[in-house]
Order: structure tokens, then C-alpha cells, then sequence
């Protein structure tokens, strides 16, 4: 499982035209590949990564040295078995690990985007990634899966590009964004852009970089991806190295540190503009307001097989927006399956090893995959 | 017991007919209806440990609850719903049995028959609540909450206007009731009731 630096340059012949109206014409898209695209091409799944995450989805991580966000599901003979099938996982539009994102240079100016860089939707990304797989001469995906963020992308894969792909596997998601999500995002933005070191979203050209502001907004969203059990299982009120509370205002308790140290590191492989825009591409999702008649009129006739997985101690996307988008799908007579996971680990469960989860996925892939003949 | 109740159903099911199986459990029925037939198979089931059994067959099923998912399905978007020996486990079966017929062109509904004379016997002379290889729990952790007889079961679909186009009884040897005077007296002989009802 070898990570190497795949790009693609897509837009030369036609641009990209992005939601806003605005056009994004030679952009650059990087992505990863494990396992091989078989003689007929037809045993690849795209792999849609979440808010923070990248394109090393499995192997080693080149920049952070660690393993792959979800190397615990994709390889030989894990849940997204590489033996079997061939996976893609690209940078999504706007990230800041070798895709086109705020921080890359803008070939008219010669400088860095920052902020002049367009926003961008969840739909946008899902454009890209189309012009990747078509660079790519994959006529059809065998399934588009993701959770979180990832799973915005691949409804929206299933609602705007429903013959390019056989199946379809949203997880721990939702069909658009919530109040309480955009407020906790605008949080997060709001740490980010209040930081000094900020300075109107141009700290590259004054060789600064937001750290504050960007660990709080990582530090507040971790809160969100993890249940009050899992935190409690995990620190509940232990102290960090002391054996007595210190009466002030350092470090404390165990949950602090984890927190400040997830908020560093973070801050050392994420760019503060990208999380600006790419939470803001979040906020924007709304995939019942594409079409009048919403989810159901979206996914009418459509021949995609879903399998919809949440988890119960998501509280970011609880169950019940999995169930929504279930019934929506079984009004109209599409091919659903959905499975609630029984987990205390919260929203990121999906990118904990849980044992039903990767069962359900592994046994939906292979069984769909001798259907298709392979 | 089942499988039984499968051969029958089998036989009711028609080719190329959209399917739901509430309580599908495994995908028993599923898998075995679709071997020589060709429906459209779906599922619904509460366990998610059976639902990803399903997965891994192959069938498309959905994680939930009889009682509270039906009312997302569309009127008559199945052709045949079927409720193998479930219907004394739900929380208001009169609710469920009108959701059935909502949602199918016809429903196929079974459960075990408590007017047996098995079980009459059994309560008659022991004077404790029967168990039996249909009913194989005792009453404090049995999950069929709402048992009922055949008799019980016409009365609750003649008070819904829920017509019974065909009906099967099964005797204590799980076949097929066919002398005429045990028919008749269906709700003494019979262990168990299978009906294909129409609204």
C-alpha cells in the first residue's frame, strides 16, 4: 500500500463551473490509488473523503507519517478489499494537500488565492472528482463511498451522476446541514479568523500561520466527533500528571491535553483557509433544495443500490437524517438498505474499526460484486 | 415451522412481483423465494446483526421496526408483503395489519393459532400458560406480546374490512389441513393460520 504524489490536471479543454458561477479552468487534482482496475474497469470505487481528511486513505500518510485515515478499511482482504477492487481517493476541490484550494497559486495573479480563491460547493467537489474518474476512463464507478463529508459527496455522486455509478454507501451523514452544524462551523470559523495571525486570510505572505485560531476550531469540532460516553470511557475526570488539582489554569485534566494536543497537530498538516471554505462548502449542502420535489423527485428512477450506515451515538449526524434519507429512497422504490451501528464512539465510528460496520461493508461490497461478475 | 409456511407463500407469490418480507430476519425466505422465481426482494428487519447477514446475501434490506417504518412505505408499492409469524409480536398488530394492506396489493400474514387444540389442552390441564414449538417461551420473556386465534384474527379483519382471499391451515404435524371437517373447525385443529388479505 504505497502512497505515491498522483496528480491530474483537469479543466484544460473545458472549465469547471463551479455553483458560484464562477469557472476554474488547468486545476490541479491530486489522488491516491491501492489495487488494480481490472481488464473490463469496472471494480472501481471512489473513496470520498471527509472534512480533514486527504487522499492517503490507506498506506502511509507522507506528510504525517502515520497510517492512512481509513487504513483499517481499505487493503488486502479488509472491508474494501484491494485484492478485489480498485480504489481512488482524491483531494477534494479546495483541500490543501495538492488539490486546487486557497492556498495554491493562482495562475493569473501568480500569488496565492487566500482568500480571492471562489467558494466552493459540495457539488463542485463531486464535478471534480467526475472529471478525475472520466480522466481516469472509468466509464463507471462499482461505488462511491464516504462518511461524514464524504457521505455529503457521495449523495450527491448518486443525485447528480446516477448511471456513472453501480452503488452507493453513505455513512454517519445527512442530506443537508443542520443549525447546530453550521453554528458549530461558524465556531470554528469565527476561532479561525479572529486569530491575529490570520491577518485577513494572507499569513502565508507574512509567514504567519493561524495556529490558535485553527486548533480551537479543530479542538471544539473534535468535541463534536466523539459521544459523552466516549470521552467519559476515555479521560472521564483523570488528571494529567498530578496528583492534586493545580488551582489554576493549566493543564489540568487528561481530556485538556488530548484536546491541545489533537488541536497542534492538526494545525501542523491543515491549512486555515481550506478549513474555511471547506466547511462553508458543508453549510452550503442542501441536496433537497436541488430539485423541487426534493429527495424523493432527486433519486426518482434512480438505479443506484444505497446502502445507508449511521451510528447511534452520532450526534453531528444523528439516525434519524440516515432514516430520512431511507424513506425518501423507499418512497420512490429505490434499492436501500440501511443499518444503524450500535457504537458509544460517537460520530467518528466510522473511522474506528468497529466490527458491524466493517462487516456490513465488506459483505454489501462482495455480495454486489459477484452480481457484477467479479 | 417455516419452512412450511415458505412452500405455501412460494406458491402465492407470483412472478416478477415486488416483495417485502417484514421480519425478514436472515433472508431465509428471501433467498428461498428467489431461487426459481424472479421478485423484487426487500427486506425489513429490526436486528442489525441479521440486516448485515442479508447485506452479505446479497439482499437489500432495511434496518427497523414494523411497528414504526411501515408508514414510510408508499400505498401499493409491493405486490406481495409478508408477515411470517410476526404479527403477535408487534406492539399494535391492528395498526401493522393496516399498514400491510396499505402498502401491498396483497398481504400474506401468519401466525400461530393460540385457539389450538394443543394449546387449549395444555391450559386446560396443566393451568399454566402453554409452551409449544411455536410459542417456545415462557410468559415473562416471551416477545409475543399480542397472541391471538384464528377466530380472534378474521374478527380484527372483518372490523377493518380487510377481505381474506385465501386462507391455509396448518395441523399439529406442520402439513397442510385438507380434511374438510378439520378445515371447518380450522380454529380447534390448526397450530397455525396463513391468509392472503386484500384492502
Amino acid at each position: 500500500m504505497k502512497n505515491s504524489k498522483k496528480f491530474a490536471l483537469l479543466g484544460t479543454k473545458k472549465s469547471l463551473k463551479l455553483d458560484s458561477g464562477k469557472n476554474l479552468r488547468s486545476f490541479k487534482i491530486a489522488y491516491q490509488t491501492y489495487g488494480k482496475l481490472n481488464k473490463n474497469k469496472n471494480n472501481a470505487i471512489l473513496i470520498c473523503h471527509a472534512l480533514s481528511g486527504d487522499q492517503y486513505a490507506a498506506g502511509q500518510n507522507p506528510i504525517t507519517k502515520k497510517t492512512g485515515w481509513w487504513s483499517k478499511a481499505i487493503g488486502p482482504n479488509l472491508p474494501i478489499d484491494t485484492n478485489k477492487f480498485f480504489v481512488i481517493c482524491s483531494n477534494i476541490l479546495g483541500g490543501c494537500l495538492g488539490s486546487i484550494g486557497p492556498k495554491e497559486l493562482n495562475p493569473v495573479t501568480k500569488k496565492e488565492y487566500n482568500m480571492s480563491f471562489p467558494v466552493i460547493t459540495i457539488r463542485d467537489m463531486v464535478n471534480a472528482q467526475k472529471m478525475l474518474i472520466d480522466e481516469l476512463d472509468i466509464k463507471k464507478l462499482f461505488s462511491v463511498i464516504g462518511g461524514s463529508a464524504g457521505g455529503f459527496q457521495v449523495l450527491q455522486w448518486a443525485a447528480s451522476y446516477p448511471e456513472s455509478v453501480v452503488s452507493a454507501i453513505p455513512i454517519a451523514t445527512s442530506f443537508r446541514h443542520s443549525a447546530q452544524n453550521i453554528a458549530f462551523h461558524e465556531v470554528g470559523r469565527q476561532a479561525i479568523m479572529s486569530d491575529p495571525d490570520w491577518c485577513n486570510g494572507n499569513y502565508i505572505d507574512k509567514k504567519k500561520r493561524p495556529e490558535k485560531g485553527l486548533s480551537v476550531a479543530r479542538m471544539l469540532a473534535l468535541i463534536s466527533y466523539l459521544s459523552e460516553e466516549a470521552f467519559q470511557r476515555k479521560f472521564g475526570r483523570n488528571l494529567q500528571s498530578k496528583v492534586s488539582l493545580a488551582y489554576g489554569f493549566k493543564t489540568d485534566f487528561q481530556v485538556e491535553s488530548y484536546l491541545k494536543h489533537q488541536g497542534l497537530a492538526f494545525v501542523g498538516r491543515f491549512d486555515a483557509n481550506s478549513y474555511l471554505y471547506i466547511t462553508r462548502a458543508m453549510d452550503y449542502f442542501d441536496l433537497p433544495n436541488q430539485k423541487k420535489g426534493g429527495l424523493k423527485k432527486i433519486y426518482k428512477n434512480s438505479p443506484v443500490k444505497f446502502c445507508v450506515i449511521s451510528f447511534t451515538s452520532d450526534w453531528v449526524y444523528p439516525t434519524k437524517y440516515s432514516k430520512e434519507i431511507v424513506d425518501s429512497l423507499n418512497t420512490v422504490g429505490a434499492d436501500v438498505s440501511f443499518v444503524e451501528i450500535q457504537t458509544d464512539k460517537g460520530h467518528d465510528a466510522f473511522l474506528l474499526d468497529e466490527k458491524e460496520f466493517n462487516e456490513t461493508v465488506k459483505g454489501f461490497l462482495k455480495a454486489n460484486a459477484s452480481k457484477e461478475g467479479f | 415451522m417455516n419452512r412450511l409456511d415458505f412452500e405455501i407463500i412460494k406458491n402465492v407469490v407470483k412472478d416478477n412481483s415486488r416483495v417485502l418480507d417484514v421480519g425478514c430476519e436472515t433472508g431465509e425466505l428471501l433467498k428461498f423465494l428467489n431461487k426459481g422465481k424472479k421478485i423484487d426482494g426487500r427486506g425489513l428487519e429490526i436486528s442489525q446483526k441479521n440486516v448485515s447477514i442479508c447485506l452479505k446475501h446479497g439482499l437489500s434490506v432495511v434496518q427497523g421496526d414494523a411497528d414504526k417504518d411501515l408508514v414510510s412505505y408508499p400505498s401499493k408499492s409491493f405486490d406481495f408483503v409478508i408477515l411470517s409469524q410476526t404479527l403477535q409480536a408487534t406492539h399494535s398488530p391492528e395498526k401493522v395489519l393496516n399498514e400491510l394492506v396499505r402498502i401491498s396489493k396483497r398481504a400474506i400474514v401468519s401466525f400461530p393459532n393460540f385457539g389450538s387444540w394443543v394449546i387449549r389442552l395444555k391450559l386446560l390441564i396443566n393451568g399454566i400458560m402453554p409452551e409449544s414449538d411455536l410459542l417456545p417461551y415462557t410468559w415473562y420473556t416471551t416477545p409475543n406480546i399480542h397472541l391471538c386465534t384464528i377466530k380472534d384474527f378474521k374478527k380484527l379483519c372483518n372490523k377493518n374490512s380487510i377481505n381474506i382471499e385465501q386462507n391455509f391451515f396448518l395441523n399439529k404435524n406442520r402439513k397442510k389441513i385438507t380434511n374438510p371437517i378439520k378445515k371447518l373447525f380450522n380454529n380447534f385443529f390448526s397450530i397455525s393460520g396463513l391468509f392472503v388479505l386484500k384492502k
